[in-house]
């Protein structure tokens, strides 16, 4: 339904105070939890892919779900209701608010927004850990995110390529485990 | 010929800017302050600061302003288009080849190993919201609107949307007078 369509993404758009990261987890709002067009594992895998590709995230992701819904107008028209509001407001009303957005009350109204955001990312790093320990087993599962972690924080590495890492293992992962058990099993 | 100016530096700043939005901020003010002198230094501190008091995406509220501004409505939609098309396109095909291909131990795989990642990814953005929030509002308040948030979201299944607007209206209405 286009409806569903240009109103999932217009919130998200209109809602997702502090760039890009904040318009994930209400993305994914709409996505899964309101419209259930796909489950949560999907999209970590568009998530995923998209970290991996250059460019603002939250359009891509966008233009993928218009895409998944309705094809390649669905894609035009999930990425129009997603940027076109903001994208008018900051044509129009640019002399008009910019004074504004050096006003104290501006500020501390988007400051505050901020631990909501922080809280609905947190959210949703829990349901993705729980996804990560339920597959891979509770002990591999945090360890391979404190790898992860480790590995964006201490090393500072690209997520993008983190990703493709982790991609790259995944895609042997089920044939090794295989491999791995047979020897196992053989050796017993 | 200012379109293909306006096409050609949109699409350079952000296929370089790896890593989203925020990535190619630098970028963008390189080839719009830099290069092609569209905006003053000042004017586009001025202009970040305005975008980021706005929803959405940042890095197309930069494109359709700097678009319009130098070339009109039509160099609004072709900043926009260098900005968004060719990673959309590129993130649609290689989903559509992983979601063709999804029952095999290729892909269940993939799907698997990348759960740590995104855990990890949305752990990193969290602390660092917190962290914003911190310098900004100070402790004691970042944490009473996470508190209040988390129950919001998570207990009383509200709104994101409502939780936002609700913040905002805390943050206008009771932060100021607090310090």
């Amino acid at each position: 339904m286009y409806k569903d369509l240009i109103l999932g993404m217009l919130r998200a758009g209109i809602f997702g105070f502090g760039g890009g990261p904040s318009v994930i987890p209400l993305i994914r709002h709409e996505a899964v939890t309101k419209y259930k067009w796909m489950d949560n594992e999907e999209f970590g895998d568009v998530l995923a892919i998209a970290n991996t590709l250059p460019g603002p995230i939250a359009t891509k992701i966008a233009a993928y779900l218009g895409y998944r819904q309705k094809g390649t107008v669905g894609a035009i028209v999930g990425v129009l209701a997603h940027i076109l509001p903001t994208c008018l407001a900051m044509v129009f009303l640019f002399s008009f608010i910019s004074i504004l957005s050096h006003s104290p009350i501006i500020t501390s109204m988007i400051s505050a927004v901020v631990p909501v955001i922080a809280v609905m990312l947190g959210l949703m790093a829990y349901e993705f850990g729980e996804k990560a320990m339920k597959g891979l087993g509770i002990y591999v599962g945090i360890g391979l995110t404190i790898v992860c972690l480790i590995l964006l924080q201490t090393f500072s590495i690209h997520p993008g390529i983190v990703v493709l890492v982790f991609l790259t293992y995944g895609a042997f992962h089920f044939k090794l485990k295989e491999k791995f058990i047979h020897k196992k099993e053989r050796g017993q | 010929m200012i379109f293909v100016s306006i096409f050609l530096s949109f699409l350079v700043a952000n296929l370089l800017g790896y890593g989203g939005g925020p990535a190619s901020i630098p970028l963008m003010y390189e080839e719009i302050v830099n290069r092609y002198n569209w905006l003053s230094n000042t004017e586009f501190s001025n202009m970040l600061a305005f975008a980021n008091a706005l929803p959405g995406p940042i890095a197309t509220k930069i494109a359709a302003y700097v678009g319009f501004g130098v070339g009109g409505w039509g160099g609004f939609f072709i900043a926009l288009l260098a900005t968004i098309l060719p990673s959309a396109i590129a993130l649609i095909f290689l989903l559509k080849i992983m979601r063709k291909h999804q029952d095999s131990v290729i892909v269940k795989g993939m799907t698997l190993l990348v759960q740590p990642v995104i855990t990890a990814l949305m752990l990193v953005l969290t602390f660092e919201m917190f962290q914003d929030s911190y310098h900004s509002i100070g402790i004691i308040q970042s944490g009473v609107i996470a508190l209040v948030a988390f129950l919001l979201l998570q207990k009383w299944k509200v709104h994101p949307a409502f939780v936002i607007i609700l913040a905002f209206l805390y943050g206008g209405l009771i932060v100021p007078h607090l310090s």
